[in-house]
This record gives structure tokens, sequence and C-alpha cells, in this order.
């Protein structure tokens, strides 16, 4: 029988759940690298005992872990991100240039096709290549030497890259975004980059329509159309179908479409979940009452979703990596909370159960379905 | 105390030229010395001379490996900002690089300690 394995970073380590298919009694382990920020694990798709994780500190910077038994056991890899060349300057908060200095890695996308091949995102804005299973790191250096790179702005979040997409019948596609300086997307395996920024419109830039500077918050794909790419920005709900080229407002009937988490539905490539948060200024849902919304349409027209959800005195905060869906035939759809919750759906959305309800802040979850 | 550790006492200057190793004490924040698998409050490191700070923490990273990035940063050789080190009762966070330990640590009376200093947090 099929089961899960859902790793979930936190704020003070990482836990891995486990369930059969069922889903519906979960064996929780960890915390593992307990006290250390756990920003986010992901499992190879080719070999899915093969795990990575970042693993981080303000006291003590990066740490990349490498598990080959599925997160019973981990060994440190490889923590050298140095930026290739002269790193160069991107925008300060204050509009000033500032240096770009490594802080940590937010998101590891393991390849595809080799699970000793994989790509991290990193604060400040880059993106670094292994090829050894982590121990040694090379940047792609043709993002972070964009021609706009120089504009970039970090989001209050820092300015971190946080998405990572890979083209499942393309090698050489790869799509990323950064906040707060867009989506981008190389053709060439991440030599060069331009930025897929068209259709985007953010109120408070000097140019609403600019080509950089928006605050990507998350972008999802169903690896079944992937030239079909959701994103869920600061504001707006955003869809586009010619692989970022140009994008759509898919907001709809959503009570308020500011937010961080957005997926897809492993089988249906139409159908799409956000968690609407209420404002930019107060992170939590609206009037306590935690929903997460679906569109079975691809957007414009959405309904809430809440049975086994808290409908009162909820003020927790869903972020960017923090939502997941697993490839059973009833889709599981995962996510966490700032407030510790990892809550399940065996049914698409249709009915919520809580996994665990007392961790450290979430950061990430990540579902991986296992034979 | 500062003028003890810029002027070497007649002492270390001998031992550095002797060229005798040293078994040299540091105590670890807990973090780092699980992430490094060293089990007991302090470390008992074999170092050659010249008994300087960061010749002691060149010593340290090639004994564990894991360690690299993780009290210095990788390629400046800079302490971490939430770092500090301190022996005998003495600062030496700010000291240059090549400041010579204390005779006391040099000697193994005392302890070189990397404490995570900034508190607080959540």
């Amino acid at each position: 029988m099929a089961r899960v394995r859902i790793l979930v970073g936190t704020h003070k380590g990482a836990f891995i759940l486990n369930a059969d298919g069922a889903r519906r009694e979960w064996k929780v382990s960890g915390p593992h690298f307990a006290g250390w920020e756990a920003y986010h694990l992901k499992g190879s798709p080719v070999d899915p005992r093969r795990l990575y994780a970042s693993q981080s500190s303000s006291w003590f910077g990066q740490v990349v872990q490498v598990s080959n038994d599925g997160g019973e056991t981990w060994a440190p890899a490889g923590n050298q991100f140095l930026y290739d060349g002269v790193p160069g300057t991107h925008q300060w908060y204050d509009g000033t240039p500032h240096p770009w200095e490594f802080k940590r890695v937010w998101h590891l996308e393991p390849s595809l096709t080799d699970p000793d091949t994989v790509l991290v995102g990193a604060e400040d804005a880059a993106l670094f290549k292994s090829v050894d299973g982590g121990r040694t790191w090379h940047e792609l250096s043709g993002l972070r030497t964009n021609a706009t790179a120089p504009g970039w702005q970090p989001g209050a979040g820092g300015m971190c890259l946080h998405t990572i997409l890979l083209h499942p019948q393309n090698p050489d596609r790869i799509i990323v975004a950064i906040s707060a300086a867009g989506a981008f997307r190389s053709d060439d395996a991440g030599l060069t980059w331009k930025p897929i920024n068209k259709g985007l419109w953010s109120k408070y830039l000097p140019d609403p329509t600019a080509e950089i500077g928006h605050c990507v918050h998350h972008i999802a794909m169903n690896p079944q159309t992937p030239d079909t790419l959701f994103m869920q920005k600061h504001w707006d709900v955003m869809r586009s179908d010619d692989a970022g080229d140009q994008w759509t407002r898919i907001s709809g009937n959503l009570p308020t479409d500011f937010g961080f988490a957005i997926d897809v539905h492993s089988h249906e490539p139409e159908t799409v979940y956000v968690v609407p948060i209420k404002s930019d200024s107060e992170h939590f849902p609206l009037d306590g009452r935690l929903c997460v919304f679906r569109s079975k349409s691809g957007g414009y027209e959405w309904e809430p979703l809440t049975r086994g959800l808290p409908q009162q005195n909820c003020y927790v905060n869903i972020l960017r990596d923090a939502m997941s869906v697993d490839t059973l035939d009833g889709c599981g759809i995962y996510f966490g909370t700032t407030g510790g919750q990892v809550y399940c759906s065996p049914d698409g959305g249709d009915t919520w159960n809580t996994v665990v309800h007392d961790l450290p802040a979430v950061l990430s979850v990540e579902a991986q379905t296992l034979a | 105390m500062t003028s003890r550790l810029c002027f070497p006492s007649k002492r270390r200057r001998w031992l550095n030229s002797m060229q005798l190793n040293r078994r040299i004490r540091i105590e670890l924040p807990t973090h780092l010395r699980t992430l490094a698998s060293i089990s007991g409050p302090e470390l008992l490191l074999a170092v050659c001379p010249p008994f300087t700070l960061s010749n002691l923490l060149d010593t340290l990273e090639a004994h564990y490996p894991v360690l690299r990035g993780t009290i210095r940063e990788h390629g400046t050789h800079r302490r971490r900002a939430f770092l500090r080190f301190f022996a005998c009762q003495v600062d030496l966070s700010h000291e240059p690089p090549s400041t010579l330990l204390p005779d006391a640590v040099v000697e193994g009376r005392e302890p070189l300690i990397i404490l995570a200093a900034i508190a607080g947090g959540c």
C-alpha cells in the first residue's frame, strides 16, 4: 500500500510525519536539527530515500544535511556557498547599492533525474547547484548577473530566492521567484535568464507594471501542464499559460487575495488551492477563521474549504513553502501554520484533519508519495 | 589585559620557537558540538605553532570540516557576528587573527571559549 511522508521545516528544527495511504494515523519523528531553523526539506523524485535539508542559524550560519534513509539518519554536507566572481551590488531598502551577502538557503529543489543533483535558492538571491549530493556547490551566476539584478530590492523577509520549478520534459527550463524582484526563467539550464513579470501589477511601485520589483510570494505548477503556472503575489493570485510570458489575474471572488501559499491538485491541473490572509499588515486569516480556498476552474471562481479547520480565534499565518500535495488517488493536501499545526486533507480539500498541533512555527511542508 | 595579548611573553615566544605541539582545550557551543559529534563539554586539540587564534581555528576546522563556515565565514574567515572568543576572562573577539593565545590556554590550564554570545531571539 502506498504511504506518504511529510517533511516539515520549522523555526526550531525539522519533523517527519509518516502515514499509510489512508492518512488518518500519523507517526511523528523529530525534532531533527533541534534548535536550528529548518527552512526547507525535500526528497529526490528519483530516490525518495534521499532527502536534503536546509539547516540554518543566525549564530552558526548555513548547514545542508543529507539523508539516504528517508530521514532516519542525517549527515552534514557542504555548506560553502560563494558567489561567483565579484558579487556586485543590489539595492538596499533605502535604495542605495548594497553588496550581495549570502545568508541562508530558503529552498532545495532536487533534480528530476539524478539524486545527486540539487539546486538551492539562497538569500541574498542566487541559485546554487550541486552535482555531488551536496558536497560542493557552484553558483549558476547568470541569474545574479542578469542586467536587472542591480535594481533588485529585498522584501521584508530578505531578498530570498524561494521558488524553483523544473520543467518535467525540458531540462533546460528553470523558473525561479525572488522576493521582491519577481519571477525569472531560464531556457538554457540556468546560463541566462529573463524576467517573466508581464501582466503583474504592483500598486506601490513607481511603475506598477515594471519589469522587476514585484513581490512574488510563490509559484506552483502541475507537472502534467508545465507551461501553466499559478502565482500567489503579495496581493493578487495570477496564472500564466505560456510559462510566465504573460500573467492574468484570477483572484475572482476571493475575500482577500493577499497570501503566501499556493498549490495545484496533483491530478486535476485546473484545481488550485490558496490560503487567503487578511492583508500585508495583518498576517492572519480573515475574521479568525482558517479557510483554504479551492478553484476547480483554474481561478476566478473560488470556494471556501473549512470542514475540520478552526473557524474562530485562529490568527496564524501560512508561509510560502508551507503547502504541498501528494499524488495518491484522492489527492492529499497539506499545510502548516506559524502556530505549529500541520493539517491534512485526504480528499482534495473537502475535509481536514490535524496531523500535529504544537510544533514550532512551520516554515515549510513537502509531501512525498511512497510506493 | 590587552597588553598581555598584544605582547607575547618570553615563554610563549619560546614555545613558538620550540615548534612543539600543544594540547589546547576548546569549549564549543552545544549546537556545534552536536553538529561535529563531539561529546563532553570540552575538546582537546593538538595544535602546532604558532599558537595564534587563526591557527587554532584552522586546526579545529581541519579536524572537524563540518565546522567550516559555522564559526568563521567562508572565504573571508571573519568571525561570525553572533559568536565571541573568550579566554582567561579576556574577550579575544576583536583581536587580530594573528594574536597569540594567552599562556594559560597554550599550556592547557584554561580553555578557549567559543560562545554563542547574543542572547534573546525566539
